[in-house]
This record gives C-alpha cells, sequence and structure tokens, in this order.
C-alpha cells in the first residue's frame, strides 16, 4: 500500500479539489480484464494479406544480390518489395526534431548493417504462405567485419557501420560528443582528498509488452489509407510515414490509443510506412505484426551503455569534481538515440551539487539491432552506474550511504552542471521518507536536512 | 546453503517532458447540448490511465463531475495534434492543454450561466457536482445541464475551448552543454532488502521501500499503479533481463519468454511506498511525470544491497547470479590465499 505523505511541503499546496487527488479507477480497466478492449488486431477485416521481413542473418554484409522467383511462385504470395518499391527509402525518424542525416533504410539497399536488418518484404494472402515464401528467398551476401563494441568502433580502422555518417558517432554540431562543461575537474581532482575511477556496463533490455508492436492498413475507397497501429505517438507516425511514402500527409490517418504495453518501444516508425505501402500498391488491406522474436531480437531495446566515473572527494563527504565518459551503443543506426544521448548528458551528474563536472556522452554505431527509446531513456542506466558509485565513495569514506548523498544532494538555488539554477528540489525528503520506512536511522542533522536550503 | 542479506539504497530524480525537441500538444473540448465536455485529443494511453487522468483534470478546471467528461482520443482525424506518450510527458503536456481549452470552455459556461439568471459572472460558483451557484443566495443555482441546454437552443452560444501548450525548445550549446532540458523533476528514494544464496550466487529481493516527490498525486490508486509496476521492472532490469546475455557479443538472445527471463509473481518482493507532494510551479495542479521514474532507484538499490550482503560488487547489468557466485568465488580465494 501507498501512504500519503503529507507533511513535507505543506505550505506549498492547495487542498480542497473536488476531481483532482482522487482515486477514480482507470476508464479501461474492465475492459482489459474481461478481455472486450478492441487492439488493433482483434479487427476483423476481409481480404486481410499479411507481411513478412526477409532479414539479414549476418551482422554486416554486402548484398551481391537477391532471387525472389522462387518465393514470388509461391502459393499465396502476392508480391514481393524492395528497396526501389520504397519511395524515400532512406530516413531518420528524429527528421521532425530537425535531427540528421538520414541514415536507416525502410528496405536494405546494397548493405545489411545488423542481423535482423529487412531486407524484403513479402506480402501474402496468410501469415503461413508469407512465411513460406521468406524462406524461399535468395539473398547472396559478402560478408564484411563487424563492429560489436562501442570502445573498438571508436578506434581508428574500425570497420565503419553506417555510411551516412561517415564515422562510427553521432556529430553533434560539430562535436563527436554531446558535452557538459562545469568549473575544472582538473582542479577538483588535484584538490580532492581521493580520486577513484570505475567502469559500469548494461546489456540491452527488451520492452516486453505483451502486445507486440504492429498495424492493419485499410486502403480506402476514398484513396486514403486508414492505419490502425500500436504506436505511442499518432502524429509522429503519420507525418514520418508520409514522408517515407512521399504521399500527401492528407491521405492517411492513424487510428489507435489502445496499447498492450509500450515502454517506450513502440515510438519508432517502422512497421507502419512498410504496411501502408504494401496496402498502396496491392490495393488490400495489409497486416504486419512482429512476432515475439521480431519483438525480442529486431525491434529496438533499450541502448547498453558503458559508463566512467571519475570522482574527486574530500574526507568530509564533498564531491568535488565528477568526470564522465557514456558510451550509448546505438546499434546500426540513430533512431532516437542522439536524443537519449543528450537526455543522459543533461542527467550528469545526478541530483548532487558538484562544482567541477565533465561529461562527454558519445553515440556509438555498431553493427547490432539499433537501440532507441525506453522507460527512463538516458537516465535508468546512468542512475544505476551514479548510485553505485555514490554507495561506493560513502563507504570509501566510512559514512552513512544517506547521510553522504545529503551532504551533496541539490538544494533550490544551487546551480546546476548544465547551467540551470535548481527550484523544487526534494531529493532530501525522499531520502527521509524512505529512511523512516526502512527504520534507516539518522543523525539528527540528516533529520533536520531540507531541499530548501542548504545547512551550513 | 548459506544465506546473507543486505541492504541498499538509492536516490534519483527524473525529468518531465522533451524539451531538447519542442514538445507541444492541444485539447480541444466542447459541451454537448445536454452538459457533457467531449476532450478531442491525440494522445494514446498506453495502460497507464491517460484517460483518466485527463477526465479528472478537465473535470476539475471547468468545475463539473468526472463523469460528465467524455476523452475523445486515438484518431488523427478527429483530434488536434499530440507530440506523443513518452518521456513522462504526457500527463504534463496534455494536461495543460486541457486545462487551458478547460479555462475558454468555463468561461464561455459561466457566461451562459450568468445571463441565464440574470446575474454577474463575478457571483457565480461550480460546485463540482454538476451545478452552478450563486454566492450568498442559498438556493439560487442552475445546472450545467440547464446552462448547456439554453446555450445551444435559446443563445446560440458554443460552450467550448481550445487549449495548447508548447514548452520553449532548448538547443544546448555544443561546447558547454548549457541547456533546459526539463520542465521540472520528480524524485525517488529506494531502501532495498536482498537475501543471497552464497552457494548459487542467487538474489531475492526481500522488500523494496520507496518514497517518490511527484509534484501532485493526481489519482493516488494510479500512482501507486507506476509504482508497483515500474518498481518490478526495475527489479527486473537489475537481476534478469537482457536480450543479449553476452553482451557485446550477439549469441544467446532469447526470443520468447521462456528464454528472457523475468520475475514472476511469486519473485515480487514486499512493497512499501510513499507519495511526497512537491506541487512544480508549471504542471497540471502541480504534477510531475512519475511514469518512468519508478524503475530507476530499485536497481543501484539493489545492486548496493547485494554488496552490503556477501561483499561483492557487479558493475554489470543484469546482476545474474553467475556474475554474483563469480565474485563470491574471488572473494574467498583470496581470503583463504
Amino acid at each position: 500500500m501507498v501512504q500519503h505523505i503529507k507533511e513535507f511541503f505543506a505550505a506549498e499546496r492547495d487542498e480542497g479539489m473536488h476531481a483532482v487527488g482522487t482515486s477514480e479507477v482507470r476508464s479501461d480497466i474492465s475492459g482489459h480484464v474481461t478481455g472486450k478492449t478492441q487492439f488493433y488486431a482483434d479487427r476483423q477485416i476481409r481480404g486481410l494479406l499479411h507481411l513478412k521481413m526477409v532479414r539479414s542473418p549476418h551482422d554486416h554484409a554486402r548484398i551481391r544480390g537477391v532471387d525472389v522467383s522462387e518465393a514470388a511462385r509461391m502459393p499465396g504470395v502476392v508480391r514481393v518489395l524492395g528497396h526501389a518499391d520504397v519511395p524515400a527509402n532512406i530516413y531518420t525518424i528524429l527528421k521532425l526534431i530537425q535531427v540528421e542525416p538520414d541514415d536507416e533504410p525502410v528496405l536494405a539497399d546494397g548493405k545489411v548493417r545488423y542481423k535482423g536488418e529487412p531486407v524484403l518484404a513479402v506480402i501474402a494472402e496468410s501469415e503461413a504462405a508469407a512465411r513460406a515464401a521468406v524462406a524461399r528467398v535468395k539473398v547472396d551476401y559478402e560478408v564484411l567485419p563487424a563492429v560489436l563494441d562501442v570502445e573498438e568502433a571508436l578506434k581508428p580502422g574500425a570497420p565503419l557501420v553506417n555510411e551516412y555518417h561517415g564515422h562510427n558517432y553521432f556529430t553533434y554540431e560539430g562535436h563527436h560528443c554531446r558535452r557538459v562543461r562545469h568549473g575544472d575537474v582538473d582542479k577538483g581532482f588535484a584538490a580532492a582528498d581521493h580520486v577513484i575511477e570505475e567502469r559500469y556496463q548494461s546489456a540491452p533490455i527488451e520492452h516486453a509488452p505483451v502486445e507486440t508492436t504492429g498495424c492493419v492498413v485499410v486502403p480506402e475507397a476514398n484513396g486514403r489509407l486508414t492505419c490502425y497501429s500500436n504506436t505511442q505517438a499518432l502524429f509522429f507516425t503519420l507525418d514520418n510515414a508520409a514522408l517515407i511514402l512521399k504521399v500527401p500527409f492528407q491521405k492517411l490517418r492513424l487510428i489507435g490509443g489502445t496499447v498492450g504495453g509500450g515502454f517506450g518501444g513502440k515510438v519508432d516508425v517502422i512497421v507502419e510506412p512498410i504496411a501502408m505501402l504494401a496496402a498502396m500498391l496491392t490495393n488490400r488491406p495489409v497486416n504486419f505484426g512482429y512476432s515475439r522474436e521480431e519483438e525480442m531480437q529486431v525491434s529496438s531495446p533499450r541502448a547498453a551503455e558503458r559508463i566512467y566515473i571519475k570522482d574527486g572527494v574530500m574526507k568530509d563527504g564533498r564531491i568535488v569534481a565528477r568526470q564522465i565518459r557514456l558510451y550509448v551503443d546505438s546499434g546500426a543506426y540513430s533512431r532516437h538515440s542522439p536524443y537519449g544521448t543528450t537526455k543522459a548528458a543533461a542527467h550528469m551528474p545526478g541530483p548532487y551539487t558538484i562544482p567541477n563536472v565533465h561529461v562527454d556522452c558519445h553515440c556509438v554505431y555498431t553493427n547490432r539491432t539499433p537501440s532507441s527509446a525506453m522507460r527512463g531513456f538516458g537516465v535508468t542506466i546512468g542512475d544505476f552506474a551514479l548510485e553505485v558509485q555514490m554507495d561506493k565513495l560513502a563507504r570509501l569514506l566510512r559514512m552513512d550511504p544517506i547521510e553522504f548523498r545529503m551532504r551533496n544532494a541539490y538544494r533550490d538555488g544551487d546551480m546546476k552542471a548544465h547551467g540551470k539554477v535548481t527550484d523544487g528540489a526534494a531529493l532530501v525528503e525522499v531520502m527521509q521518507a524512505a529512511a523512516k520506512m526502512a527504520d534507516w536511522p539518522l543523525s539528527a542533522q540528516g533529520a533536520r536536512a531540507s531541499s530548501l536550503r542548504r545547512e551550513s | 546453503m548459506a544465506k546473507a542479506r543486505g541492504r541498499g539504497v538509492a536516490a534519483v530524480n527524473y525529468p518531465t517532458g522533451m524539451n531538447l525537441g519542442g514538445d507541444p500538444s492541444q485539447a480541444l473540448i466542447h459541451a454537448t447540448t445536454t452538459g457533457n465536455f467531449v476532450v478531442s485529443l491525440a494522445a494514446v494511453d498506453l495502460g497507464q490511465g491517460l484517460k483518466t487522468v485527463m477526465a479528472q483534470i478537465c473535470a476539475e478546471a471547468i468545475g463539473v463531475p468526472v463523469e460528465t467528461v467524455i476523452i475523445d482520443t486515438g484518431d488523427t482525424d478527429t483530434g488536434p495534434h499530440d507530440m506523443g506518450t513518452f518521456a513522462s510527458r504526457a500527463t504534463h503536456r496534455v494536461g495543460n492543454a486541457i486545462i487551458a481549452a478547460a479555462r475558454e470552455a468555463r468561461e464561455a459556461l459561466m457566461q451562459v450561466a450568468a445571463d441565464e439568471m440574470e446575474v454577474g459572472v463575478a457571483d457565480l460558483v461550480t460546485d463540482g457536482k454538476g451545478k452552478i451557484h450563486v454566492v450568498g443566495v442559498p438556493g439560487k443555482s442552475i445546472s450545467v445541464i440547464e446552462v448547456a441546454l439554453a446555450a445551444h437552443f435559446k443563445h446560440g452560444r458554443t460552450v467550448s475551448g481550445r487549449g495548447m501548450v508548447l514548452p520553449t525548445r532548448s538547443y544546448p550549446d555544443p561546447k558547454t552543454g548549457k541547456m533546459s532540458p526539463a520542465n521540472t523533476y520528480a524524485h525517488a528514494c529506494t531502501v532495498a532488502e536482498v537475501e543471497v544464496d552464497t552457494e548459487t550466487g542467487e538474489v531475492t529481493v526481500l522488500s523494496l521501500k520507496s518514497a517518490y516527490e511527484i509534484g501532485r498525486a493526481l489519482n493516488p490508486r494510479m500512482v501507486e499503479q507506476q509504482i508497483v509496476g515500474g518498481a518490478w521492472m526495475g527489479m527486473s532490469h537489475a537481476l534478469y533481463e537482457t536480450t543479449e546475455p553476452y553482451y557485446p557479443d550477439r549469441s544467446h538472445g532469447p526470443v520468447d519468454f521462456n528464454e528472457y527471463l523475468m520475475p514472476g509473481p511469486g519473485d515480487l518482493p514486499v512493497f512499501e511506498s510513499a507519495i511526497l507532494e512537491r506541487p512544480s510551479s508549471d504542471g497540471p495542479y502541480g504534477a510531475k511525470g512519475v511514469g518512468e521514474m519508478t524503475a530507476n532507484s530499485p536497481i543501484p538499490a539493489i545492486a548496493n544491497a547485494i554488496f552490503d550482503a556477501v561483499g561483492v560488487r557487479v558493475d554489470s547489468l543484469p546482476i545474474t547470479p553467475e556474475k554474483v557466485l563469480r565474485g563470491i568465488l574471488l572473494l574467498n580465494r583470496a581470503e583463504a590465499g
């Protein structure tokens, strides 16, 4: 059960609202638990075709040729699409917020850059027929050296993952990484009583929604396409799809809003554009939904990150310098990772006031499934590294880990490393509340501390 | 078989919104002839309860019962633009757009009510139960239904409103990283208690005790859902999940839920949670985004608790029994040697 603690910040709250603050029952809950909720795939649509992808079995390879003759003759196969069928085949999702360059093909053109990359789209009368035909497509690959480690990828002579970038990192306004500079870390380290540097690593993580990513596209009699989708962002999908298909935006209609779990996994625009194209070219409704295997190995995971944190601390518990090198494994393409990497930089050095901070966050291309947004984007893995680091520092200084955090926790009015003044801070108070729940003893000073002011 | 217990703590903050990308949302509200309020949106409810919270915000801002609000969303032909549901932005952004639209709709509603009752607008209050009262005149009131009917059939007026939010986009300085990445920050602290089997390296999470400062709990029960779901996900990230178990080696990638490990109901710890509220200056009724952050603090808290229990630091996720056991064996060897 959740307790509602009112003693903190009472002076800052208005009370007496009639609708806000009440525990209204979630409007869709009874539909969800009784199986009555209609998800995109629950619509009965006559004449529905099914799309399945021919995918790369290699991390990195040149495509020397494709032979679809046998597949195209298979029973139930309606059409096989290749990159030449896609009007604007090379795109990048965040172009809508002016992120460049376009770096990802809807269907592979001459090369594959990760295992599982879509090469050809088979459209057939049934899922089974589509799957059977996919197995009969012959692609002649010349395997190329792959790079799978973020730091290896940045070394001179590493295989080039993505030609559209020309190097294995995203460029931030002429810089090879997203930087944050605050104070002078070298001076801070020189003055510190202890300096430690630690390395943290995570592996990619799947969103694991109950409902896999997918859509159904229906060509309407009026010449428009209706796309029933479980995307987390309807207009983002519509706008990107119209650009890829080179159709007027008015031609597309997205219907969704009922999603069986998103967690950031359904903000990429991957299934809709190709399913719309298939529906346009066949003039039939088309379904493209990921299998569980595709959801786990082909849809974007949470990026693996490697994080080095170097800290200078004083014996009294003050952190005086923090230097961070963070590598986001973007996989073969950008998707949302350039944004997540900036978000990671903005998050550093954590909710602590440190006078000298130096952050380099690298968005790195490797020959793996492109990573993208996930709950806690740019922050979750950074928090793991920061908070384990804080535990190590507290033990190094033989301080209580909560008291050590309170010593450094940001307070209202403190300057952050990215140049904003802190307001609305409450880190001290959540620690006090959690300590109380866990019977974690605090010193008198720790119990008295407040985010509103820094005690002298 | 030996079991060692330990506990660890972690404290985090989390930004609300996507200020680094431009982050607009719109809402349109109109009253039906019988005094219901339709909120047209293009926002997506992921199952977290967005539609319910949006109805509450609209009801609060207009001053009508929640049951009279209809949320119409999920169609780009009928809903005005929304960026999408991500970055803990939906409650904050869409909520603010609804408040702006509701302010306009309320103004129209109150003007018609004033005209109907021949009093000044300033003398009217809504009771949140479907009536509008004249202040200081007990018994003098009119129902929202009567006002809506009169607006349509007598006054020829729409009771409607348009709302839009566009937080200023922040462009980071490429040299220094000066930027304004978020409007507001939520906060969390978790104390984790674990038990480690020193023969197998298996970790059991016994309890997760957490406090969350979220600005304002617009719907406390749904906040609790986010807290429990997020803590479960955090525990899963800490100890179980990855699509590449031997990263950066790509082999042995799981393809189904038999291979992709996550904690089941029997693995869940005792959850104890507390909500604190420090209203944000720009959130709807002070709310901050709580959706994403709930997964974050349990991960390092569990890692720190494992160290507390057995003296092993595993600095790579997930913290599998294999990694813990290797650490324990290394420690034992060092002690023996």
